[in-house]
């Protein structure tokens, strides 16, 4: 009966991207946000931006809604929206203040992530974004599980170039793989800087063992691209909620994210095709 | 039970270091304040609780070892030059360092429980306890399970931004 409860709420969602990592701090709420925004720039989009780390929810600040609350309806709970066509939702907006911590064991937090799959009133949904915490736990387990009643285009997998992150992003696939969740593919972030005076590049996280690149080619996964490190992303998109997309037009950071994106939409676009072949 | 009271007995004190945040270098001070008290003469350990991404072993350069038994329980990875630093990460229970550790909360805190009360730690100054972002099961468990030793304090690591 919650089977049904979830497949009828998430019928109306065409296409479902996970945004995973095994490692923290590499990008992947900021990859989320930006992914978010590139893809409701086309108005005739509606997207959809779904935030379960629940511990450390990143999302809120991100999208410029830090402050605001959950409104309940008759149809359920109205996600906020950043644009007409952009709604969000996160643990951030029902905390009483932003320092508050949720410190929950794993069964509460599922408890949660069900809610915001059922109790959520998304509507029609071209596009649900999901943001993960690091790891490969609860919150991953149960997002794969409660959307089986939907269906997941596949994950895109977020790293940095040096092999601490890409030791648990190895871990990562293989949950992935584990689960039978497709990966459309890897994302190198943070991967050069390119020094606004000089324009010298350097590489703050070396790719002591070949990088994003090595892994990709050994475990068969597509590389999506590489995005390098602009402390614009930083001061823009991360600490004041803008789209650097929109706010740093001019960046490579900014082209990478355009790119990926592309390609990302390109993956979720052929399947809907090979599946309507199918059908 | 006397395995808990004997384990634990010898460290001295016990470290956590903390963030909310992933990826602001939690693993990397921890690894680095067990070398410099090492270096300044102490007996450090290491108990990475790290469930899902265990970066210790790799820091120290053991992420080939495994763990033995002994009478008291499991027997630390001795690392560091001189093979002074007793580390114990689930890193050396993998079978391939590939190998996902996609468990729920109630089995993570339960190898907590283990690494806690059943790692032969011996005689320390300091017990460096590293931990995975967040404030969940292996924080509360941790916590939980160090309440009835010499718990010094928490390290907060954070990036500027």
């Amino acid at each position: 009966a919650e089977a049904a409860e979830l497949r009828a709420r998430l019928r109306a969602v065409r296409h479902t991207v996970l945004v995973l990592s095994g490692k923290g701090g590499v990008g992947k709420s900021t990859f989320s946000a930006l992914l978010a925004h590139g893809l409701a720039a086309d108005e005739t989009k509606q997207v959809a931006l779904l935030d379960i780390d629940i511990c450390g929810p990143s999302i809120p600040k991100m999208m410029g809604l830090e402050g605001e609350q959950v409104h309940q309806s008759g149809s359920g709970w109205s996600p906020v929206y950043v644009e007409e066509n952009l709604g969000v939702m996160s643990v951030g907006f029902l905390l009483s203040s932003p320092d508050d911590a949720v410190i929950w064991r794993g069964p509460k937090k599922n408890g949660l992530i069900k809610q915001f799959l059922r109790d959520v009133d998304w509507g029609e949904v071209d596009y649900l974004i999901v943001d993960t915490p690091p790891g490969t736990s609860d919150e991953h387990l149960s997002i794969v599980q409660y959307l089986s009643a939907t269906h997941i285009d596949g994950a895109v997998i977020v790293t940095t170039p040096q092999e601490v992150s890409l030791q648990d992003v190895r871990k990562e696939i293989s949950f992935c793989r584990k689960v039978k969740l497709p990966i459309i593919g890897v994302v190198e972030n943070m991967s050069s800087f390119v020094c606004p005076k000089c324009k010298n590049e350097s590489q703050i996280f070396p790719p002591t063992t070949g990088g994003a690149e090595k892994m990709c080619q050994n475990l068969n996964v597509s590389l999506l691209g590489k995005v390098p490190l602009d402390p614009q992303i930083g001061r823009k998109s991360c600490d004041r909620g803008q789209s650097f997309l929109a706010e740093a037009p001019e960046s490579p950071a900014t082209l990478s994210y355009r790119n990926i994106i592309q390609r990302i939409q390109e993956y979720c676009e052929q399947q809907h095709l090979q599946e309507e072949k199918i059908m | 039970t006397l395995a808990e009271r004997t384990n634990l007995a010898g460290v001295r004190h016990i470290l956590l270091v903390l963030s909310g945040k992933g990826g602001v270098g939690k693993s990397t001070l921890s690894t680095e304040l067990a070398l410099a008290l090492r270096n300044a003469g102490k007996r450090v350990g290491i108990l990475d609780v790290d469930l899902c991404g265990p970066s210790i072993p790799r820091m120290l350069r053991v992420q080939d070892s495994a763990v033995h038994q002994c009478d008291s329980g499991w027997v630390p990875v001795f690392v560091g030059q001189d093979k002074a630093i007793a580390l114990m990460s689930i890193g050396f229970l993998l079978e391939r360092p590939d190998d996902a550790v996609v468990w729920r909360g109630p089995k993570k805190n339960a190898l907590i429980k283990q690494f806690v009360s059943d790692v032969a730690w011996g005689d320390l100054d300091f017990l460096i306890v590293d931990t995975p972002p967040g404030t969940s099961d292996e924080h509360i468990s941790t916590v939980e399970a160090l309440r009835p030793y010499q718990l010094l304090g928490a390290i907060l690591v954070t990036t500027p931004q």
